[in-house]
């Protein structure tokens, strides 16, 4: 297949062409800098071609199914299409601020009293983009460059709306704060997500998306930045459970400061296909991060996941594990890379990805990969990928386990070590669930 | 209760190459039959196919547990009509705590009509009997906390799989060679146990090379297996004479079946290497 063809399938002069961005300018209240942001990515949108399959990055992929033309930018007040999209991540969970949004546009915004007394911002980042306008215009899409790939460019000069989180100096959030994305049947979501975390700030997030019903589909094309500053602490949850006729694209970027703690952990159950791009910056020295992914794919889903740790500072550490389970005619890619820029000495850098097949048909392929430009550095990696052992499933059936109580029970043992590292009960709880319900009955 | 195991003219194969060759054996409920013979005879075989792993295939031949024939069963289904196999060599299950595993294991062999998804028996009683169990077995209670014979010591995977058939009682168990490995005090310990738990209270089918485990459970039935099939049947006096002079005379006895046993360990040297 050519690019060309890929280009003539996927535009769509019509929803996501010229008379479409004047549309979006035109509708929305955006304060200049922002207008003048979105025209400039629109240029380079103009200017790009859709990604090359026999670009590295994309040559796993498999996006010819997408028709663009099917879906349009959602610019209005909209109606509650999307209800009944499932929250799966407040269970027992008492949160200090919430935000929900419905197809890319926010219905609804709370904050605790107190925090908002104490200068934290939660909400809506097209508000937010007016009502704190320097404070967004600083960070907003400062780690996402537009020139990426195509579908950054679509999203720095289209984004509807989103989430905001600023927490200032010193503030500890306690209790967690709750994102949620909901989006109906053929709809589209082209929502952003800034987090800022001022120097000593603490906070947890629980962000979650979802539809209405397993098959829903739909067009994600989304931005994640989380931004900490020195010594601020950050627990970022994404649970990424769109219907399964999804399209979901992600640029999800965090940048770690001096001595700040990232915890980042994604579960990815949802969506069609999916390709992410996941880079976790460590900018100054003693930045830690820690990244956990949970993959559990079915029928003929498809998610491509890039990972970048990249450490630009010496003495930072990161560590990496992402494990998924696959059945079906399922397939995950995974291309994780560690790069060590020159200068960043006693770096500590830890990647690992394991998979479990539960059908012969289901497909993993893991690359990991180090770049290295200093010479005091330790850096491992490691990756797994094999077939569900039947002697472990005979062993449980022994013991009175049905073959597919046996299954369930080995696929939760094989991502225990992720939810032993997950300190949230919710979230454990949540992912749990979300596994058990995904494991088909074998017969 | 009376329950009856009977096994009848068994021909068991695997990957197509007949290991089992018409093996007979009825036990009773509160018999203890012990199950020896060279190495590669077919013990491990016998108790597999009982518990219905799917790789060996029977080919001929029946088993029954009371009037229900374990052959058209599933594995599970075995294990909730009440056959355990305590195995030569378990495997590890990562992730998984011993606790969790056995809690779910005896809430089914317990309730064989549960559904899945259906409760399981209640967390805070089925604790209490499990540290009972594990102190009467003089295992640690951080035990239940490991996850499933994972970095298990020998003697450990086997204690572990005693304590899995104290929580399940069964109507029969197989103990596949649960002494072996063990120290000499390991031993002692697992033999007591088996007969604490074991003894009357189930039917029994010892596979050892040891004497120590028939000593503590005297067998009222001495089986030896030779080229996958039952050669003789004896009594506790058996077992000790093979113990003490080995195969030798079994061997000169039965030429055919030495031969059937020669011709197994011979095919099996091309996969060795
Ligand atoms: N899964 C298998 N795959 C291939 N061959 C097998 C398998 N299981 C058993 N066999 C073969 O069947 C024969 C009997 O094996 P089995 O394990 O039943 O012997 P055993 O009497 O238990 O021996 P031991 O005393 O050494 O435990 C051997 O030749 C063995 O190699
Ligand atoms: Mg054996």
């Amino acid at each position: 297949m050519t690019t060309s063809t890929l280009t003539d399938r996927l535009d769509s002069a019509e929803t996501f062409g010229q008379n479409a961005f004047d549309r979006l300018l035109e509708k929305r209240i955006d304060p200049l800098w922002l207008t003048a942001k979105r025209k400039e990515a629109w240029e380079i949108f103009q200017g790009l071609d859709w990604p090359n399959p026999r670009d590295e990055n994309w040559m796993r992929s498999d996006i010819r199914g997408l028709k663009l033309s099917k879906f349009a930018p959602n610019v209005e007040e909209n109606s509650q299409i999307a209800t009944g999209s499932p929250v799966r991540l407040l269970d027992g969970v008492d949160v200090s601020a919430s935000c929900r949004s419905v197809n890319g546009l926010v219905v609804s915004e709370s904050l605790d009293e107190g925090l908002a007394a104490r200068g934290v911002v939660v909400g809506s980042l097209s508000r937010c983009a007016r009502d704190h306008s320097a404070l967004v215009e600083k960070y907003l899409h400062s780690l996402i460059c537009p020139k990426s790939d195509r579908f950054a460019a679509l999203q720095t000069a289209m984004w509807s709306d989103g989430y905001f989180v600023y927490v200032p100096r010193n503030v500890r959030v306690e209790r967690p704060i709750h994102l949620h994305a909901a989006m109906g049947d053929g709809q589209v979501d082209l929502s952003h997500t800034l987090i800022v975390l001022e120097e000593g700030a603490e906070a947890t997030i629980l962000f979650e998306s979802s539809s209405p019903t397993a098959d829903t589909r739909g067009f994600h094309c989304g931005g994640v930045e989380l931004i900490q500053h020195g010594n601020s602490h950050l627990r970022y949850v994404n649970l990424q459970d769109w219907g399964k006729g999804s399209w979901h694209f992600a640029h999800q970027r965090a940048s770690v400061g001096r001595d700040a703690q990232l915890q980042w952990t994604v579960a990815a159950v949802g969506a069609r296909f999916a390709q992410v791009d996941q880079r976790v910056e460590l900018v100054e020295p003693g930045a830690r991060s820690q990244v956990n992914g949970v993959m559990f794919t079915q029928d003929r889903q498809h998610l491509v996941y890039n990972t970048l740790q990249h450490h630009k500072a010496p003495h930072c550490t990161s560590d990496f594990l992402y494990k998924s389970v696959l059945q079906d005619r399922s397939r995950t890619v995974w291309r994780g890379m560690i790069k060590v820029s020159q200068g960043a000495q006693k770096t500590d850098g830890y990647q690992r990805n394991d998979n479990l097949m539960l059908s012969d048909a289901a497909r993993a392929d893991s690359i990991p990969g180090l770049e290295i430009n200093a010479d005091d550095v330790r850096c491992t990696h490691g990756s797994t990928s094999g077939r569900v052992d039947e002697e472990l499933i005979f062993y449980a059936q022994s013991r009175g386990f049905t073959r597919s109580e046996a299954i369930r029970m080995i696929v939760t043992g094989f991502f225990q070590q992720i939810f032993d590292r997950i300190t949230i009960e919710s979230v454990r709880d949540a992912l749990g669930a979300a596994i058990a319900r995904q494991v088909r009955k074998y017969e | 209760m009376s329950h009856i195991l009977r096994i009848e003219n068994l021909h068991v194969s695997v990957n197509d190459k007949p290991i089992l060759r018409g093996v007979n054996l009825v036990i009773k409920f509160g018999e203890t039959h012990a199950l020896m013979g060279p190495n590669g005879s077919g013990k491990s075989t016998l108790g597999l196919a009982i518990a219905g792993h799917p790789n060996y295939q029977i080919t001929e031949g029946s088993i029954w547990l009371d009037d229900v024939n374990l052959t058209e069963l599933e594995a599970d289904e075995r294990s909730r009509a009440g056959i355990f196999m305590a195995f030569q060599r378990p495997v590890a299950i990562p992730g998984v705590k011993m606790a969790d595993f056995l809690r779910h294991a005896a809430t089914n062999v317990r309730r064989p009509d549960r559904k899945e998804g259906e409760d399981l028996i209640a967390m805070r009683e089925f604790r209490k009997e499990l540290k009972g169990k594990m102190e009467q077995l003089k295992m640690d209670p951080e035990f239940a906390r490991r996850y499933v014979n994972d970095g298990f010591s020998g003697g450990e995977m086997k204690r572990a799989e005693i304590l899995t058939m104290a929580m399940l009682s069964p109507k029969f168990s197989i103990l596949d060679e649960t002494d072996s490995g063990l120290d000499a005090d390991a031993v002692r310990l697992a033999s007591a146990s088996i007969a604490e738990i074991g003894r009357d209270k189930m039917g029994l089918l010892i596979i050892t090379h040891h004497d120590k485990l028939l000593e503590h459970n005297p067998p009222q039935f001495t089986h030896v297996m030779l080229g996958g099939r039952i050669v003789e049947t004896g009594g506790a006096e058996l077992a000790r004479q093979l113990h003490d002079h080995g195969y030798d005379r079994i061997r000169k006895a039965y030429p055919d079946a030495e031969a059937a046993n020669q011709q197994m360990l011979a095919k099996e040297e091309p996969l060795a290497v």
